[in-house]
């Protein structure tokens, strides 16, 4: 692995059946980047998140992840451990993510929902929790002071004792971010995170993961359809078609590639005039 | 079936009439074979007024119905009803007085501590009764089914896993008593100590293998699990003694005895207080324990709600993908969440042999982890206060209404029909704890 890099996907192949959703993927997020991933519909960006992040078991190639330790963790491997292996070990890894269709906890309040993503930082031994024992309350203590903190950060302070169901759709997406974050994670990979939001909402989200970067230390991998956004907050880009890489490059490379002009407009290569590609 | 509410208030007569006549043919296809034809030797007799009856008059209650749902009245409480059904879970409001609630509970646990030493008491016979071996009995079984609720209510209410076959739990804690006095002459304290370990460990043994499955795959394999544990009791003739059961000890209390000469090599208890005799003693003493028992198990799920593990159980309840994502074991949280309440249902067991002094599989058939189903879903998935009530109410009603005892299952299903229309999250709507910011603000 290159020192630089958070993450090294390397020949990644996702097969269904007789269906190859990715073929012979290898692209590197440096540490400390934002990166997207983009891609008309039915690219195959998905399905790389879900590999990445330990929900589907990739066919072939190699994801590794960097982490402080030092030796870099295979996700595949994650997975494999007999009896124990689950996505859930990735996530403990460093790899927090949203979802496309938001999956929030509903019929829980937003710090409820916050305090679940800590789990692993609690105290989760029973007899202290049923004792209320000082080690027990301290940590609960900083799981608040954390969750509130996230709140504050994602400008929710005034939602935290509603049910998350109950918020609006785009605080929902920023309570999912807010959620992902609270694990602690090194990476964290927003699945379509503007999808639903209007202009104004998709400039703040842009401000926010901007400052998840650079104040809050974390590598950020997105999918995002809205173009505005991703070439105005990403360093690299990573353009997916039909399950293969087409481009890969710094925003001004993608704008001006041939084959992702051709990708999102169906147009053959040579009719194609320069432009900048939308959906 | 209510038209939504026109503007204009004019009561339409003619559509009550349809929805009658639907009602009414509805009603005669439903009782025409029941009552309609009677078995008389190899004959069949046909008595069709009876099902005319009837369904006229189903027919006549529906159109009553219908007609008072277009008045004015009739439709603000359809409203009314219809906001409630669509409100669900709500949150607590911070910083809200519970002084109210806690000198109610208060009271209610004064009350069920005196219930027992009633006939000792100068008050009036009505109320004295309710300490006599009947309402004893009858308050112990109950509470029994408190307990039962309360464990089933941490496996379907909290962690969201339908298990049909809890009563198998319930079954491993009784024949843990009655077994364990037969071969290793165990007794009362020892299996309230060991029997929930070993239903917990029966629990994760099931689990482990169960747990990867979801939804219907669990209902129908615990189904399996429950009947398995009734059949090897029912069958194994040689260990468990088959239908004939087997007898358990009665209870002790630091050598004492509750039976009037001493038969475990004890003081029988009225001679040692130097009191007179009573029969009412074993029950006065298994009730008290059970209480306590009841009132620790009940503290502690409050507790639980409140900690890591039981938020973690909700959450996965929720949405176990979103769990797996945070970093949570899933199959380790479910499997703890089977085995709380499997190691509850065993507790429950043991005070059901104690209190029966004789075990045998009949009390252990489906009929039972529906019962426990039913006082969950009535209660109001993952609210305590709620399956404390409903196990109360399904259980001592029944006692009640002892008249009516042929319209039992009838009326238990009429209950579970208004309770799907007019509270369909159950009797107590699950609340949600308040979080206030903490005061110093640390990372």
């Amino acid at each position: 692995m290159k020192p630089s890099s958070l993450l090294e996907v390397r020949g990644l192949t996702m097969r269904f059946g007789g269906i190859v959703a990715n073929n012979d993927v290898s692209f590197d997020v440096a540490d400390g980047s934002i990166t997207a991933l983009i891609g008309p519909n039915g690219a195959g960006k998905t399905t790389v998140f879900n590999c990445l992040t330990g929900f589907y078991r990739a066919s072939g190639g190699t994801i590794h992840l960097a982490t402080a330790a030092g030796a870099p963790v295979e996700v595949g491997s994650l997975l494999d451990k007999p009896f124990i292996g689950g996505s859930y070990l990735v996530a403990r890894a460093g790899i927090a993510r949203t979802f496309q269709n938001i999956r929030l906890f509903r019929e829980m309040s937003v710090v409820e929902n916050l305090l679940v993503a800590q789990h692993q930082r609690l105290d989760r031994n029973v007899l202290a929790g049923a004792l209320g024992t000082r080690k027990f309350r301290q940590t609960e203590r900083d799981g608040l002071a954390r969750a509130f903190h996230w709140l504050e950060v994602m400008g929710l302070t005034a939602d935290a004792n509603r049910l998350a169901g109950e918020l609006p759709y785009g605080r929902q997406r920023r309570l999912e971010i807010a959620r992902a974050m609270c694990t602690g994670p090194r990476l964290v990979c927003l699945d379509e995170p503007a999808a639903g939001l209007n202009p104004r909402e998709t400039h703040e989200l842009s401000e926010l993961i901007r400052t998840l970067r650079s104040e809050h230390r974390v590598t950020v991998l997105l999918i995002e359809h809205d173009m505005s956004l991703v070439m105005g907050i990403s360093e690299h880009i990573v353009v997916l078609d039909h399950g293969e890489v087409i481009a890969a490059g710094n925003p001004e490379t993608i704008r001006s590639s041939p084959a992702v002009i051709a990708a999102y407009l169906g147009a053959e290569e040579a009719e194609v005039e320069g432009g900048e590609g939308t959906r | 079936m209510l038209p939504a509410a026109p503007l204009h208030s004019r009561i339409d007569v003619l559509a009550s009439l349809r929805e009658a006549l639907l009602a009414f043919v509805l009603a005669l296809v439903v009782f025409g074979p029941v009552s309609g034809l009677m078995l008389s030797g190899y004959k069949v007799e046909p008595h069709w007024l009876r099902p005319l009856l009837l369904a006229a008059v189903v027919a006549a209650g529906r159109f009553a119905i219908h007609l008072l749902g277009q008045t004015p009245a009739g439709r603000r409480m359809v409203a009314r009803n219809q906001a409630r059904v669509h409100g669900g879970v709500t949150v607590a409001a911070l910083g809200q007085s519970p002084n109210r609630a806690r000198l109610l509970l208060v009271f209610v646990l004064l009350g069920a501590f005196v219930i027992p030493f009633l006939p000792w008491l100068p008050v009036p016979d009505a109320l004295a009764a309710l300490g006599g071996k009947y309402w004893l009995s009858n308050l112990i079984l109950a509470l029994i089914y408190v307990l039962l609720g309360l464990g089933l209510n941490i496996v379907v209410g909290l962690a969201g896993l339908l298990d049909l076959g809890f009563v198998a739990f319930y079954a491993v804690g009784a024949y843990f008593l009655a077994l364990g006095a037969q071969y290793l002459g165990i007794g009362f304290w020892t299996a309230l100590v060991c029997a929930p370990l070993l239903a917990a460990c029966c629990g994760a043994v099931l689990g482990f293998p169960v747990l990867r499955m979801h939804g219907d795959y669990l209902a129908i394999v615990t189904l399996g699990f429950g009947e398995i544990i009734r059949l090897v009791l029912n069958n194994w003739l040689e260990f468990t003694g088959g239908p004939n059961g087997a007898p358990v000890p009665p209870p002790t209390l630091f050598g004492l005895e509750f039976t009037r000469t001493a038969r475990q090599g004890g003081t029988p208890i009225h001679e040692f207080l130097g009191i007179e005799y009573n029969t009412n003693l074993k029950l006065v003493f298994t009730y008290l324990v059970l209480l306590v028992v009841v009132i620790l198990m009940v503290r502690l799920l409050t507790r639980l709600r409140q900690i890591p593990m039981g938020r973690a159980w909700e959450a996965l309840r929720e949405d176990e993908i979103a769990c797996r994502s945070l970093g949570i074991n899933h199959v380790v949280v479910k499997l703890t969440a089977f085995m709380m309440g499997a190691m509850t249902g065993g507790l429950a067991g043991v005070f059901f042999a104690t209190y029966q002094g004789f075990v045998n599989p009949t009390s252990f058939t489906f009929f039972e982890s529906a019962l426990i189903l039913a006082i969950v879903v009535l209660g109001g998935l993952g609210s305590t206060v709620g399956v404390i009530i409903a196990a109360l109410v399904l259980t001592l009603l029944p006692e009640l209404l002892r008249e009516f005892a042929d319209f039992r299952v009838l009326a238990f299903g009429l209950l579970m029909v208004l309770m799907m229309i007019w509270r369909p999250r159950g009797l107590i709507r699950p609340q949600r704890p308040a979080f206030a910011p903490p005061q110093e603000v640390a990372r």
